[in-house]
């Protein structure tokens, strides 16, 4: 806001292209795009994956696979001077000390041998040249900096101990230990929970006001833009298509990728609750424990409590959605109800007791009673066709059928998911991944399920193709009285597919009702806190979730 | 909104593929990896070369044999290639006829015809009119008269032609080198074949037994195969010479109890690693037995690996087996092997074409193989992209 009146930019991006060289062939990934960050502002780099929004941030510190990418127009003026023209040995004084950077993943961006402590003075000591005693007094300082609790115990800590959001604390403390004036950060809270990614921005907004930083955010979530941002460049297939102050693009879009990516929300009202309809999957006191076991006769001596003593009740046609952060155990209350891992409770499906079936007893139910996974990269074999990935249900279940009607079942299911069944005969690497989650869709429906387990089936997909897939289930589920189970961290998601939501933490369950009346009236704080991070990034008060 | 999002996929998918116009039957997936195969010429003609020369050893009866063909005597067709007719039909007393004797072949030709292969020598067939001492060089390095001189009409006797001059020379007890070599070259592949297959077979079902059940099976397998593979190989095959009348199948036999290890490493670890692939729980979840899962599922990610180790084991146990008949502890004595030829060119290092016939034919073979190998295993990687 402070904004393009203030002169001379601090960073000046002018014309700049990207191509990559991979066997002969030449794919243009950023193709002349232009922006300039302010001194104390905040520009948001936004688009799809694949729409070249990383590859541009990299090649602000020219830390792409060079020389398999080149730049074949363009420069990057950082003060006025072009960085572009620099071998990597100027560029070391800039990277990490004028200009710093934060990744997506803070489980693999540090290193798993090394302290925290270690970690963030190496940087101190690299770049300022700072004693032993002075570096860990700074370090302490930073971590303060980032909101770690009781830092002085953290020093010692190796990453495996902290949780993801701890983590990318540390990664900012690193990032910020040299005072940089431009933080570039490539989707830092997209691995985190939401209740986290809230902490987090509510941190990095704090910082940068204190420490009058710049800040070059990329992200794929509008909620976070509209949130953090000064100034918005919309990026699509390596164009930036349109730029402008946030408030203006979020209420007059211009061009109409913009629009269209503004309108992805997932909408839709979910069904109608109806008490009468049949209960088709119903849970007691279900309890899922794994023990932990000491000494030489290996004597159980604690358990992990991942679920523990949970009602539900999922009827025909109807949506019973789980949220809670990660390891609140809502995973695991699915695959226990779907009798994919062993379990204490009454389960009933049908109206019969299935608790207590073997795998084989439970064969002939696994074909009404089937699973979508979160990840369509690891849930689709790669070395078989999708016509055989969604025959193969149909082989176990319904052996009789011919080849040919075997392929007329597949080519429905395909055409059910909206998918060109022409397709059929390729691998699923071919696919998008909006594609493939269709495709692990038809895989459940081809069998004419009535309940379906969705494990987190949109948190791995782009925000215009997660409204699709939420539209796709709604109108399945209308079309066969289908139950879902939906499992989902993202609230928006739950919002507009289901009618009970069923708050989880800890393996337990904080509050379970209607979705109307949780969304509109939630009575724990936790609940609270959740909605509030979801909606509107706010981060909750007083501790109420962990870090 | 969704117009924007339908045209992005739909580009990225091209041309549609059609219903498979199933050419022999095969999938659409097999098809693709027939057409990635064909791509890497230099598999692609190896594979020609070799099936050619496999095809045309696994003949070699019919083109390399000291007994004709096809035999019109007194009016009756007979075929000595497939049937061994006493002597005593052709008016002789041995029990075993010598069509090469010129007595025979003047009865014979007097009261009928014979069709001769083009080599009339079988791998163990002495060659008597050699024209200086064996091993006696290739006929193209003798002049006419010298080739026919100990043939009793000298350069006009009927049988100084074609067939019966030596193409690659003899070795030092006069047998012609080209039978040997063809002979051999096919024991040599056959013997790899069968013996890789049947590794394979062993190797890549216990290894997927252990890498997918994991846990006790695991840990114990792994703890036999250890103490198992520490025996020393060719020490046994040594000792068990010592006992057993070394043979075809009895080599085979030894060289199969320790050959199978070499697969169960890889292909447990494939197993390992993709048995908790979400795929796999997906397959589970639908209801899919474990053997067809296995089967399915994980055998074709092994697959590869195991195609990565097959031109080695393969092109191994055919070194394996000449280096043993190099040593003399292989094939029976008289046996045609590669091996016996090195063997044979080392100790006459006069005779060079022995050790160069036995170079070239097994450094051709194994480079076949090797090429052929390399080919079959980038068809099977789908995201192997060829132009």
């Amino acid at each position: 806001m402070s904004g393009q009146t203030s002169g001379v930019p601090l960073l000046s991006v002018r014309d700049l292209s990207v191509i990559f060289t991979q066997s002969g062939r030449e794919t243009l990934a950023v193709d002349h795009i232009s922006f300039d960050i302010a001194k104390g502002e905040t520009v948001a780099l936004v688009g799809e994956s694949g729409s070249g929004k990383s590859v541009s941030a990299l090649s602000i510190l020219k830390l792409l696979p060079y020389p398999s990418a080149a730049h074949p127009s363009g420069e990057i003026l950082f003060n006025g001077d072009n960085l572009l023209g620099h071998d990597d040995r100027d560029l070391r004084r800039v990277r990490g000390n004028d200009i710093a950077m934060i990744f997506q993943e803070p489980m693999t961006s540090l290193n798993p041998l090394h302290t925290i402590e270690r970690q963030v003075s190496e940087i101190l000591k690299i770049h300022q040249g700072m004693g032993d005693k002075a570096a860990r007094a700074r370090t302490l300082e930073l971590l303060n900096e980032v909101g770690i609790r009781e830092p002085e115990k953290r020093l010692n800590a190796y990453p495996h101990q902290l949780s993801g959001g701890q983590r990318q604390r540390v990664m900012i403390a690193m990032a910020l230990a040299n005072k940089p004036a431009l933080l570039i950060a490539d989707e830092p809270t997209t691995a985190l929970d939401v209740t986290v990614q809230a902490q987090i921005l509510q941190l990095l907004a704090d910082l940068k006001t204190a420490q009058d930083m710049s800040m070059l955010f990329i992200t794929h979530d509008l909620g976070i833009v509209r949130k953090i941002a000064d100034r918005v460049c919309v990026m699509t297939k390596g164009r930036i298509v349109e730029t402008g102050p946030t408030k203006e693009i979020f209420d007059n879009p211009q061009h109409e990728y913009t629009r269209h990516l503004l309108a992805a929300e997932p909408k839709g009202e979910p069904p109608a609750a109806n008490l009468a309809a049949p209960s088709v999957m119903e849970g007691r006191d279900v309890k899922v424990w794994f023990p932990i076991k000491k000494g030489f006769l290996r004597r159980t001596v604690d358990n992990v409590k991942a679920v523990d003593g949970i009602d539900v009740t999922i009827r025909a046609g109807q949506t019973l959605g789980v949220v809670g952060e990660s390891g609140s155990g809502k995973t695991t209350l699915g695959l226990a109800l779907s009798r994919m891992i062993s379990s204490k409770g009454d389960i009933r499906f049908a109206g019969r007791e299935i608790d207590r079936f073997s795998f084989k007893e439970m064969r002939p139910l696994r074909r009404e009673l089937q699973i979508v996974f979160q990840d369509p990269f690891g849930s689709l074999s790669p070395r078989m066709s999708i016509a055989d990935i969604i025959a193969e249900g149909l082989q176990v279940h319904e052996p009789g059928l011919s080849a040919d009607e075997r392929d007329a079942r597949v080519v429905a299911a395909l055409n059910e998911v909206n998918l060109d069944p022409e397709t059929r005969f390729r691998y699923p690497h071919e696919f998008s991944g909006g594609q493939r989650q269709r495709i692990a869709i038809a895989r459940a429906m081809v069998l004419n399920p009535r309940f379906v387990m969705l494990d987190e089936p949109t948190s791995a997909l782009d925000m215009s193709v997660q409204a699709q897939v939420v539209d796709l289930l709604r109108a399945l589920q209308k079309k066969h009285d289908l139950a879902y189970l939906f499992i989902s961290h993202d609230l928006k998601v739950v919002r507009a597919l289901a009618n009970d939501v069923l708050v989880m933490r800890n393996g337990k369950a904080v509050e379970y009702g209607p979705a109307a009346e949780i969304f509109a009236r939630p009575k724990e704080d936790y609940t609270k806190a959740l909605m509030a991070a979801a909606f509107r990034m706010e981060a909750a008060e007083g501790g109420v979730v962990g870090q | 909104m969704g117009e924007i999002a339908a045209k992005a996929e739909a580009e990225t998918l091209a041309t549609p593929v059609r219903r498979p116009t199933s050419r022999w039957g095969f999938s659409p997936l097999n098809q693709r990896r027939w057409y990635n195969f064909r791509t890497n010429r230099r598999g692609w003609w190896s594979l020609w070369l070799f099936l050619f020369l496999f095809i045309a050893s696994l003949f070699a009866e019919f083109i390399a044999n000291d007994k004709p063909i096809l035999v019109s005597y007194k009016g009756e067709l007979l075929m000595p290639v497939l049937v061994d007719y006493p002597e005593e039909k052709f008016g002789g007393f041995y029990a075993v006829t010598d069509y090469r004797d010129p007595v025979i072949s003047d009865e014979i030709k007097a009261h009928g015809w014979m069709i001769w292969p083009p080599i009339r020598y079988s791998y163990r067939t002495v060659n008597n009119e050699i024209p200086e001492a064996a091993p006696s060089k290739p006929f193209w390095l003798y002049s006419k008269e010298e080739r026919c001189q100990r043939y009793p009409q000298g350069v006009n006797d009927e049988n100084c032609t074609f067939g019966n001059w030596n193409l690659l020379g003899t070795d030092d007890q006069a047998r012609d080198v080209f039978a040997r070599a063809l002979y051999g070259f096919r024991i040599s592949v056959l013997f790899g074949l069968i013996l890789t297959a049947a590794s394979a077979v062993i190797g890549v079902t216990a290894g997927a037994v252990q890498g997918y059940f994991g846990g006790w099976v695991d840990l114990l397998f792994q703890r036999f195969i250890e103490i198992w593979s520490a025996i020393p190989v060719l020490y046994l095959l040594l000792i068990v010479a010592a006992v057993l009348p070394p043979g075809f199948w009895i080599l085979l036999g030894i060289m199969l109890l320790f050959s199978w290890v070499a697969f169960v490493g890889v292909v447990r670890a494939e197993f390992l690693r993709a048995r908790n692939f979400e795929y796999v729980n997906a397959a589970r979840a639908l209801g899919v037995p474990n053997g067809t899962i296995m089967l399915r599922h994980l055998l074709p990610n092994a697959m590869v690996a195991t195609l990565t180790f097959l031109p080695f084991i393969l092109n191994g146990s055919i070194t394996t087996l000449t280096s043993l008949d190099f040593l003399g502890f292989g094939l029976p004595p008289g046996s045609p092997s590669l091996g016996e030829l090195l063997a044979q060119g080392k100790n006459n290092l006069q005779a060079p074409w022995l050790g160069l016939t036995g170079f070239i034919v097994i450094s051709l073979m194994l480079s076949l193989l090797i090429f052929i190998g390399e080919a079959t295993r980038d068809a099977f990687d789908p995201r192997k992209a060829f132009k």
